[in-house]
């Protein structure tokens, strides 16, 4: 039995990046606001420590930030056909744990989507016609627009302090930044980051080319920035123990280094961390929820009543909740019914690897979001018409670092131990690079997620079930992207190159992307949404659900900055709209 | 403050008689001033703890000679000082004398509130009389023998207390005279800064030249230029005191405690007043010591362990980031004789204060598993003896000693 | 409309709490942890690797790590280049991940039901790595006795190699245990142990660093960011320090 806790305002599920936010927009408002999160308190002295940062073994290959998936996994098939199995240690993506969230140990690379992603069924119509779209694809636009979102963007901007180089600034084009960007209303916050060589060359060749590099937009800061919520950041150091690792100087943006420090001191908030939420309780109506009920690690379970539930989660947890909370219709694709678990939609992840003789590219300087880009063949920067397939990718080369556990490229067809292992990988170890391409990922009707019938977590409730493969049209588009890398790649004159297009099947064992996305998306029309632009469920309105999840596909970018710009969307939705008068914000 | 708690006890002690409290009517504007004062004297530093009421008591204060206890200075007429009167107050404050003729132990600052007005006792008198009584037994006094036999105050006050009210001095401006009145008087920032003798009085010549307190070292504040603030400006140290960091330090430790409680809250004029006043205050006069060479032979193991474990925040300049990484090149703190605060930030890590003004509260990561004695007496040489500073070595028993004294 | 308001709890209320769920949290049981005011933080707090005393094998027995031994010895032979794997501590590496969180996969979904799935799904083994080993060894030592009437441990460099390869390529079958999931696992092993931090046991004296140049757990590259194309010579860094901390003469 669930002990009963004093009621609250405002209960917050998970404290990453969207819930940190958005505790901390709807505490201004003087809410009172407990936020709920299903891992340990994150501390970047303690967790962080300079000293022990920067561990290859215990971060990457054990796997120290993220969930464990003793406590919560999900199980994957790559069709309906198959029985889906559980994913006993993350390979392909890496959820995290415990305040901050995967915020902790991301990379930091943070993008806008463009004004076209928001409606882009309407947009691909208008350009190509409704013919053009391939049948497989479930495209649909987001309910929202750029004149929405652009504000919001610029709030997580100045959250996070992003180095970079406008492209768009109020619809004027500006030299050396993304000329593809939607119009920005401000300068990013602090200036790009400086070079290491390999970016550099790729950039100076991209450039001959015809193409217009930009510095990669970062979260890393790279100059002393106090935000707009007086948090101060260090500079970047260039370490490379960045992605999948924790920042021990303060200069990676995360909810830790830039919110919690001022949230926490507020005496309406409260944050309560070793808790995981069981369900969304309701009442009898099943039209209003009553808050939630959680359990500790000791095992007690307890009632938070609030007034609204915001579920800010990570994508795979937020639905997860909404299965087993009741909330909304599960999707079904035989009938194509049902929305909870629709458009599910990851990230098509290209690479093309460079062997050289001549350079050193140092390849241990770096970090997550350290680098350079064009952004050409991405989206619908191109023209498809012809192509058979829509979607592109973000080029650029941003050495993450080069731990030697796992980064020590060797030539194909080289033995995997021995002399010649071993002479090949000190060969290549300072003289190779890779020209990655993060590429958009569309959703199907076969693609979705539903509660497992078979597996369970550690406290009994199905594990989610995540049925993936990847569309024709990704392959075809990954592809084609691959080749345009290939054509830089040559042209920077390395002895050798290795193109790694995504093909065959989505295979859950190597690293590609935590880029999950879908499954409760916003929408206009509650047909075939889950939430309304507000990021509000259409079936009980005073439960918002914010995150990768309200993504209905992915463009070839990363989310997070997305994610935030929605937070901060829905915060002022239930600061501006909803406070003054609770309900629906939308009528269906 | 609270931990510079001081040395010799005492708020404890205070007795209660059975005299009726008094109720008296002071104006609006009288006990608005006692409340400021009592925040410019951080009363709640030893009077309130984390999660009891304001000013009830109960704060353990750990001095070089046990345990003692702050008291509750609430109106409760049993166990708070309702029974009390303004003269009793001024007693208290001005003497150390508490209601019943009982000597109050040292860590009642009445070495510095001696200095405070009538006028301005009266309104902290006022103003306590307004706070919610709180029933909260207090024990104050939980020294050892012989420290808990009162009558030895009477040696002690007769070495360590010089009585009188704050004499402003005509030649110096208004301005100066109230940041004496604060520094010297209700802020008694000499409980830590100034050096302590061996029975634990302020030692009065060197007003505010340093002092060591429960493990931390409170740095020289004078005007010294090697070692003290005087290359502060006079807005540096106003910036300091309101948002607890300014362009080289931040606050941490006892400091960030006074800072988050006290002084963040204090007016403009009487920070600009504070400042104008520690600017004027001479330090020891002696000269700076010739820095350790570069290829000594522990300067040289500090560069590397500098170079590996600091430099990634402090900058290989030593010059920090504002607001965030302190500044270690010509940075007072570094520069002092004792080492003390310098060898516990690196063995146990240490947390800025925070402020709504400045709210980052970054931490210093602990060492202590990582950096053996001899590596944090190396790396600390270091640090004191680069980038334009000089100051004694740092002996790898230093670093035993307080490791073990920290860690108990 | 703010509630600016000071902290409700101090820092010293949350040393003792944090103390107290440091207690708790070591016994295995912590309950929620209620942050509220200011955020935790106490002296020495930190969060270590996991990490064994030199000297001795945690888990495995002589004859097991002997086996070990002669597989890390092939796998990182000993050239030019850098000792073999056998005397940059990998046996020693793996014998002591064993010993910790890994070797029972603590952390790790091991629910059943176990079925093979599609290659796409992954590991699906019920076997934790401490069972691998036990039982690949084993499995190993009955081959090589059955083939040659001899330990693994005392064939020559060519028979282990083809051994090795064998048990790669899934020719050679092994009793109890997939030979190319044993296989798997003590290659991905022992490359963790070469190539990790030395404080795990492996990479002795940062061996395979100094080959590749790679500086190791350094923290700080702005004044080398911009040296594009050329060779930066720093020497490397390992989580427990460098031996240039140590003051000589």
């Amino acid at each position: 039995m669930a002990t009963k806790l004093p009621a609250t305002d405002v209960v917050v599920i998970g404290l990453g990046w969207a819930g940190s936010i958005i505790a901390n927009e709807l505490t201004d408002e003087g809410l009172d606001v407990v936020a709920l999160e299903r891992g340990p308190w994150r501390d970047t002295a303690a967790d962080f420590n300079l000293a022990s940062a920067p561990d290859e073994l215990r971060y990457v290959q054990r796997q120290e930030l993220m969930l464990r998936t003793a406590q919560n996994t999900i199980t994957a098939r790559n069709n309906p056909s198959q029985t889906a199995l559980p994913m006993r240690s993350w390979g392909s993506f890496h959820p995290g744990n415990g305040t901050g969230g995967a915020g902790n140990h991301w990379a930091g690379i943070t993008f806008r989507f463009q004004p076209s992603e928001f409606r882009l069924r309407s947009h691909l119509t208008e350009r190509y016609g409704a013919a053009a779209i391939p049948q497989e694809l479930v495209l649909q636009d987001w309910g929202t627009d750029w004149t929405e979102m652009e504000p919001f963007y610029d709030a997580f901007d100045k959250i996070t302090g992003l180095s970079g180089k406008a492209g768009n600034l109020k619809g004027e084009i500006q030299q050396g930044g993304n000329p593809f960007e939607g119009p920005r209303s401000n300068e990013y916050p602090t200036r790009p980051l400086r070079q290491p060589y390999g970016p550099t060359l790729f950039a100076e060749t991209a450039r001959n080319m015809g193409y217009k590099p930009f510095p990669v937009p970062s979260a890393l800061v790279s100059e002393p920035y106090t935000n707009s919520l007086g948090v101060t950041m260090g500079p970047c150091t260039f370490c490379g123990f960045c992605t999948n690792y924790g920042c021990a100087n303060y200069s990676k943006a995360s909810a830790i280094t830039t919110i919690l420090p001022v949230l926490v001191r507020k005496s309406n908030f409260t944050a309560r961390t070793n808790s995981e939420v069981l369900r969304i309780t309701r009442d009898a109506s099943g039209k209003r929820a009553t808050g939630v009920v959680f359990v500790d690690t000791s095992g007690q379970e307890w009632e938070q009543p609030a007034e609204l539930v915001v579920v800010t989660a990570f994508t795979f947890e937020n639905v997860r909740l909404m299965l087993l909370s009741g909330i909304g219709t599960p999707y079904d694709p035989r009938t194509n019914t049902g929305t909870t678990g629709r458009n599910y939609a990851y990230q098509t992840a290209n690479g093309v690897q460079l062997f050289f003789d001549d350079k050193n590219f140092n390849p241990f300087i770096g970090g997550g979001a350290v680098g350079m880009g064009i952004d050409e063949f991405n989206n619908d920067n191109f023209d498809h018409s012809g192509l058979g397939f829509f979607g592109g990718g973000s080029i650029r080369v941003t050495p993450i670092g080069a731990a030697p556990i796992n980064n020590r490229p060797v030539p194909p067809g080289t033995p995997s131990w021995g002399s010649e292992w071993k002479r090949q990988t000190v060969k290549n170890y300072l003289s190779n690079m890779s020209i990655g391409c993060e590429a958009s990922s569309y959703t199907t009707r076969n693609n979705y997620l539903s509660l497992d019938p078979t597996y369970n977590d550690h406290l009994g409730r199905p594990l989610l079930r995540l049925t993936f493969d990847f569309p024709e049209n990704d392959l075809k588009m990954a592809q084609y992207c691959t080749d345009k890398v290939g054509e830089i790649a040559k042209a920077m004159g390395p002895r050798q190159i290795v193109k790694s297009p995504s093909k065959g099947h989505w295979n859950t064992v190597p690293y590609q992307s935590s880029h999950v996305v879908g499954g409760f998306v916003m929408g206009a029309d509650p047909k075939t949404s889950s939430v309304n632009k507000y990021l509000q469920s259409w079936d009980v309105p005073n439960v918002f659900v914010v995150g990768a999840s309200a993504f209905p596909q992915n463009p070839g970018y990363n989310p997070t900055g997305t994610v935030g710009a929605l937070s901060f969307k829905a915060a002022n939705a239930i600061r501006t709209l909803y406070l003054k008068s609770p309900g629906a914000l939308v009528q269906a | 403050m609270k931990t510079l708690v001081a040395l010799l006890a005492g708020v404890a002690g205070l007795v209660v008689s059975l005299a009726h409290a008094q109720s008296g009517d002071a104006s609006f504007e009288q006990v608005e001033r006692g409340r400021y004062l009592a925040v410019l004297g951080d009363c709640a530093a030893c009077h309130t703890t984390a999660t009891g009421k304001p000013l009830a008591g109960g704060v353990v204060l750990k001095t070089p000679f046990g345990d003692l206890v702050g008291a509750n200075i609430t109106p409760d007429p049993d166990t708070g000082i309702g029974r009390w009167t303004l003269d009793d107050f001024q007693g208290a404050m001005s003497q150390g004398i508490s209601r019943g003729g009982y000597h109050l132990y040292g860590a009642m600052p009445f070495t510095a509130y001696t200095k405070v007005t009538k006028e301005d006792n009266a309104a902290l008198w006022a103003y306590l009389r307004t706070i919610e009584p709180v029933n909260n037994p207090v024990v104050p006094n939980q020294l050892p023998f012989p420290f808990n036999i009162r009558l030895s105050l009477v040696g002690w006050n007769f070495l360590n207390f010089t009585k009188g009210e704050f004499q402003p001095d005509p030649a110096k401006s208004v301005e100066w005279n109230r940041g004496a009145y604060i520094v010297q008087g209700l802020g008694h920032c000499g409980s830590c800064h100034t050096p302590k003798s061996l029975t634990g009085g302020d030692k009065n010549g060197q007003f505010l030249q340093g002092g060591t307190l429960d493990n931390w070292y409170a740095p020289d504040i004078t005007a010294d230029a090697h070692k003290g603030i005087g290359s502060w400006s006079s807005d540096d140290i106003v910036q300091y005191l309101k948002t607890g960091a300014n362009r080289f330090d931040i606050a941490s430790g006892p400091m960030a405690e006074m800072v988050e409680k006290s002084s963040q809250y204090w007016t403009d004029p009487d920070l600009k007043a504070v400042a104008t006043y520690l600017l004027s205050v001479g330090g020891g006069g002696t000269s700076a010591p010739a820095p350790i060479a570069a290829d000594d032979k522990g300067m040289a193991a500090g560069k590397a362990i500098y170079a590996d474990r600091c430099a990634a925040c402090h900058i290989g300049s030593g010059e920090g980031v504002p607001n965030l990484f302190p500044k270690l090149a010509s940075a007072p703190l570094v520069n002092n004789d004792d080492a003390t605060t310098l060898i516990r930030v690196v063995l146990a890590g240490g947390v800025a204060g925070a402020t709504n003004a400045v709210p980052t509260a970054p931490a210093m990561p602990s060492y202590a598993w990582n950096l053996s004695d001899e590596d944090v007496a190396n790396v600390l040489t270091y640090v004191r003896n680069s980038w334009g500073n000089s100051a004694p070595r740092v002996s790898p028993t230093d670093v035993a000693t307080l490791r073990k004294q920290l860690q108990q | 409309m703010n509630k600016q308001e000071q902290p409700g709890t101090s820092r010293r209320q949350f040393l003792l709490s944090t103390t107290a769920v440091i207690l708790l949290a070591t016994a295995g049981k912590a309950g929620a942890v209620i942050i509220k005011g200011a955020a935790p933080w106490a002296p020495f707090d930190y969060s270590p690797p996991q990490t064994l005393e030199p000297g001795g094998w945690y888990f495995f027995t002589p004859q097991e790590a002997a086996a070990v031994e002669a597989i890390v010895e092939r796998l990182i032979p000993a050239d030019e280049l850098s000792v073999s794997g056998k005397d940059a501590g990998c046996a020693e590496f793996i014998d002591r991940q064993l010993a910790g969180s890994f070797g029972t996969f603590e952390r790790l979904y091991m629910q059943g039901p176990f079925q093979a799935g599609a290659p796409e799904q992954g590991d699906q083994s019920s076997l934790v790595p401490q069972q691998r080993y036990r039982v690949g060894l084993a499995g190993l030592e009955s081959y090589c006795q059955d083939t040659f009437k001899q330990s693994f441990a005392s064939l020559s460099a060519d028979q282990r190699d083809k051994v090795l390869t064998g048990l790669q390529n899934g020719d050679i079958a092994l009793k109890s245990i997939d030979a190319k999931l044993f296989f798997t696992t003590i290659l991905t092993n022992t490359m963790e142990g070469f190539f990790a931090d030395p404080i795990y046991g492996g990479n002795k004296d940062m061996v395979s660093w100094k080959m590749l140049g790679f500086p190791g757990a350094r923290y700080d590259y702005r004044d080398y960011v911009e040296m594009h194309n050329q060779k930066i010579d720093l020497p490397p860094l390992s989580i427990a320090g460098r031996p240039e901390w140590k003051a000589k003469g």
